[in-house]
């Protein structure tokens, strides 16, 4: 099989990318020939200078985007720092992993729902002091976008810190950790300045991710973000979505200046890191042993139980509002409760749900068997992947879904693939693939090799091996893997909505629809359901090495 | 559906009454069944979307059509997606068979030919439809038999009684937004609603609201409008959150009623305040009220696209959401509350008497106090204003 699975997969992800780019170029550049216009020629761009809101809007692209960035990782260093090694640490660990699954729109939600001035929040506030009213003040789609990057960061913290956690064992942190202690460092400066620059190389990539996605996200925005003018992203999506046909010359241009925004910040942001380095290693041979460590330590565990807080209160009153009878501010429980929502839901629900996992379920399945094929080849091939070769797994998650996915649907339709699930399935496999192979690499590299040698030495075949030596073994990162994949599909909202062309209807985006409508009790359904589907493959992937391992004490965590 | 309705189209001139006859409703029937149709319909509705899951059940058991609602959280996405199958030259099997539309869209619909037909006034149930202009004529908008009425609407304004009264006028409204600041929002433009309630700001200031039937290019925009644009700049700083966000949508409101956020809003459905009391979703004090004058009011529409794969089952669709038994669950402020476009004179004695003891609510005003139904603008006032609202307060 050699090559092919390597090849396979590159195309499957890196195809569609560059197949959408084009179809957002052609129309930015003027050239839509079935609304009548013949390019080259710039009226897209000319027609998205002219935009009154194009500053705004890009500027918050990029200030909600650096800042949602720049804080979920000072709060990953800082409690990485502060905290590794600790009981505590083990707790947040524990706490944290499912966080990493729910759904970014359902997140969105519950965080909408706490912070309002009519929420959750302020209503003992307004019991206590007998308002009758909330003050009217702009917390949810906040001019700046504070409420969205906070959104933002609420989410994004679980991923860079699983990432780190999976990077601390090859930077040797906890010899480091030892030595600079026993040098009379601080827990955080000695972290910070001995095992900081090798992990951050290894998070270099998933903090870029996470760049990108802050800057072109639609449905957080959507839900959070400000709306006059909303942010480049979600402009992006009114413009393709508009009746008026040359709207879309707009959506292309923009669709390239988002890109070429993302791009120029991840540049600024790479210098930046330069620079950073540059100070950083003056700095670490300053040799002072404690810049205000304990707040530091204080300040991140602080943010962490905020944001994670925030999220999980959330989503608790989002279930809450999905039982409620009446319900007004400022009462802090619901007059009556309800099942009734949940059963005028239910056939809308059942069908959605069915939907949502067979298309989370073929791509997960295509994307493991691309996955474990080339992880396999690279094995029995005995050569490792090369760093380029690592862009190329990270580089859809690098590209804004808004610069390509438009024109993708473009292109599909003119291919006729446009009905139906399997353009979705896809369109999903382009986010599902790079996380199943990020998750699954690296246990599936360390795993112990001498067990498939022991094995070939009896008589095995390699396929004999893999099948009944290397997959039980793995059964835990292969299902973990699986989980993963499952939750980025059951979270993926623009992929859905412009290549399913509204037919293919998953729980986020009949979530997102609802949240048009401000029907709490509705959306409360759907973001639970929403969540729970991301939450169960994970609980199975615990559940299951526990149980199939009962009796091999070798296997237990 | 191959078979037959090509030929019907081949020889469809554009002006349509004597081509529709031609609809044989029989081999319609028979075509339909075991069809899915696709219907594309704005899904921010709870209310709505349960009445076409019913309404869907019906088609199901009586003609064997499938009915599928696609949610839209905006019906332009539906136009968006049937213009692209046609730049790909997708002219058939296209992903919409059916959609919930009416102004805008609909003119652009048209313009572009995306829409199959014309059809509507040659499906059986047509006949009961009232001689009314609202649904001759949409949004000034010839309709030519290419979409079939659904629903009447009337702007009113919805009301806290605990906390507010009923107004007399616009201006009763922006000084009482001035009294009351941050107590009023309306839906943002585009928004349907929203669009709307400039609309009727407009029809209500402007010196000679005929100008208005007319297209916007024969007339100075800037100064027809000037009186609705200092009417805005002055009622903004009192708007909800000082106009620096505004509501998704309609129903989006009625979290913001029930949350004391606001006591005034904008709604196009006279009963779509009971509907949402019945639902826990507004506070029983909630009432409406029209300005003196009267209000603009319209018909919602469904049309089939010119690509659909199944014509002849989105037409049964349209055939049976006019049917007595439909307008009249539709009527019903417990279900949907949307007004029935039929006429009662056509009905027989039983169904007329049906809707004449629908109870419709306790917000909901009868039509005596509902007040005069005005013209909408032609549509391209409406896209005009739309247009230079978002440019004025849209990106601010």
């Amino acid at each position: 099989m050699g090559r092919v699975f390597p090849a396979l997969a590159v195309a499957v992800m890196i195809g569609p990318v560059l197949a959408g780019l084009w179809g957002a170029a052609l129309p930015a550049f003027g050239h839509l020939p079935s609304a009548g216009f013949q390019g080259p020629s710039l009226i897209g761009l000319q027609r998205l200078i002219e935009w009154r809101g194009v500053v705004e809007a890009s500027v918050l692209s990029v200030t909600t985007g650096v800042s949602a960035t720049l804080g979920s990782l000072c709060i990953v260093v800082l409690i990485v720092s502060g905290w590794s090694g600790t009981m505590v640490f083990t707790w947040l660990q524990r706490v944290l992993s499912p966080l990493l699954s729910v759904p970014h729109a359902a997140a969105a939600f519950g965080l909408a729902f706490l912070v309002a001035p009519s929420g959750w929040l302020l209503r003992p506030a307004a019991l206590f002091l007998g308002w009758e009213r909330p003050p009217d003040m702009l917390v949810v789609g906040d001019p700046l976008g504070l409420t969205m990057t906070a959104g933002l960061i609420a989410k994004e913290v679980p991923f860079l810190l699983l990432m780190t956690l999976a990077a601390l064992p090859q930077a040797d942190s906890q010899k480091s950790n030892l030595i600079v202690q026993s040098l009379g460092y601080g827990r955080v400066t000695g972290w910070l300045k001995s095992v900081f620059p090798r992990v951050y190389a290894q998070i270099r990539l998933p903090v870029y991710v996470v760049l990108a996605y802050s800057m072109s996200v639609v449905d957080v925005a959507m839900i959070l973000g400000p709306t006059t003018p909303p942010t480049l992203s979600v402009q992006i999506v009114e413009w393709m979505g508009s009746p008026n046909l040359s709207n879309r010359l707009t959506a292309g241009a923009g669709a390239i200046w988002q890109l070429v925004l993302v791009l120029a910040a991840l540049l600024v942001w790479r210098a930046v890191e330069r620079l950073c380095a540059c100070l950083g290693r003056k700095w670490a041979g300053e040799g002072q042993r404690d810049v205000g460590d304990a707040p530091a330590r204080a300040m991140g565990f602080g943010f962490l139980i905020f944001t994670s807080g925030a999220v999980l209160l959330g989503l608790a009153v989002v279930g809450l509002w999905s039982i409620a009878g009446f319900w007004r501010f400022p009462a802090m429980v619901p007059d009556t409760l309800t099942l009734g929502i949940w059963a005028r839901h239910s056939d809308d629900l059942a069908a959605t749900v069915a939907d949502t996992f067979v298309v989370a379920g073929i791509a997960v399945a295509i994307a493991m068997i691309l996955t474990v094929g080339c992880l396999e080849t690279e094995y029995r091939r005995r050569r490792p992947m090369t760093p380029a070769a690592v862009w190329l797994l990270y580089a859809p998650l690098l590209v804004p879904q808004t610069a390509f996915l438009p024109g993708l649907q473009t292109l599909l339709l003119s291919f006729g693939a446009d009905t139906g699930r399997a353009p979705v399935v896809f369109a999903h496999l382009v986010f599902v693939l790079p996380y199943v192979f990020l998750s699954l690499g690296d246990p599936w590299r360390a795993w112990d090799t001498r067990y498939a040698t022991t094995a070939a030495a009896m008589g095995a075949s390699s396929t004999r091996v893999l099948v009944f030596v290397r997959f039980p073994m793995l059964v835990r990162p292969l299902l973990t893997a699986i989980a993963i994949g499952l939750a980025v599909s059951v979270g993926q909202y623009l992929p859905t909505l412009l290549i399913g062309g509204g037919r293919v209807a998953t729980l986020t985006t009949e979530a997102v629809a609802l949240a048009s409508g401000g029907d709490r009790r509705a959306i409360g359904v759907f973001a639970v359901a929403q969540t729970l589907a991301a939450l169960f493959p994970f609980a199975l992937a615990l559940a299951v090495p526990a149980l199939v391992f009962a009796n091999r004490r070798g296997m237990h965590v | 559906m191959r078979s037959f309705l090509p030929i019907v189209l081949s020889l469809a001139p554009l002006s349509a009454l004597a081509e529709t006859a031609l609809l044989d409703w029989d081999s319609i029937l028979e075509e339909a069944e075991g069809q899915t149709v696709y219907w594309h319909a704005w899904g921010g509705s709870t209310a709505t979307n349960d009445f076409i899951t019913w309404l869907g059940d019906k088609v199901e058991d009586e003609y064997g059509v499938t009915l599928e609602h696609v949610k839209l959280t905006d019906t332009a996405d539906a136009v968006t997606r049937v213009l692209s199958e046609k730049q790909a030259g997708k002219d058939d099997e296209g992903a919409v068979d059916l959609i919930w539309i009416n102004g805008a869209n609909f003119a652009s619909m048209k313009e572009a030919g995306l829409l199959f037909g014309p059809w509507s006034e040659g499906i059986p149930n047509a006949d009961l439809v009232a001689d009314d202009e609202i649904v001759a004529s949409d949004f000034g908008t010839a309709v030519d038999g290419l979409e079939s009425p659904w629903a009447k609407a009337q702007f009113v304004f919805m009301y806290d009684s605990a906390d507010a009264e009923p107004l007399q006028s616009m201006d009763a409204l922006h000084d009482w937004a001035a009294e009351n600041p941050g107590r009023f929002t309306f839906p943002q433009p585009p928004d349907f609603l929203g669009t709307t309630f400039l609309k009727q700001a407009l029809v209500s200031l402007v010196e000679s609201p005929s100008v208005l039937q007319e297209p916007v290019d024969q007339h100075d925009f800037e100064a027809v409008t000037a009186p609705l644009w200092a009417y805005l700049d002055s009622l903004q700083p009192n708007l909800w959150r000082e106009g620096q966000t505004y509501p998704a949508s309609g129903p989006a409101q009625f979290q913001l009623v029930s949350d004391e956020e606001i006591d005034i809003a904008p709604t196009l459905s006279p009963s779509e305040a009971s509907t949402a009391i019945a639902n826990f979703q507004l506070p029983d004090s909630v009432r409406t009220f029209v300005p003196e004058g009267g209000t603009i009011g319209n018909a919602s529409f469904v049309a089939i696209p010119f690509n659909s794969g199944s014509k002849a089952g989105a037409m049964v669709v349209a055939n049976a959401i006019l049917s007595p038994e439909v307008q009249l669950r539709q009527q019903d402020p417990d279900v949907l509350g949307y007004g029935t476009v039929l006429d009662m004179d056509k009905l027989s004695a039983d169904q007329a008497q049906a809707f004449d003891e629908l109870e419709l609510g306790i917000a909901t005003l009868g039509p005596a106090e509902l007040g005069p139904v005005l013209p909408e603008p032609h549509s391209s006032w409406s896209a005009a204003v739309e247009e230079a609202w978002i440019e004025r307060y849209g990106a601010d």
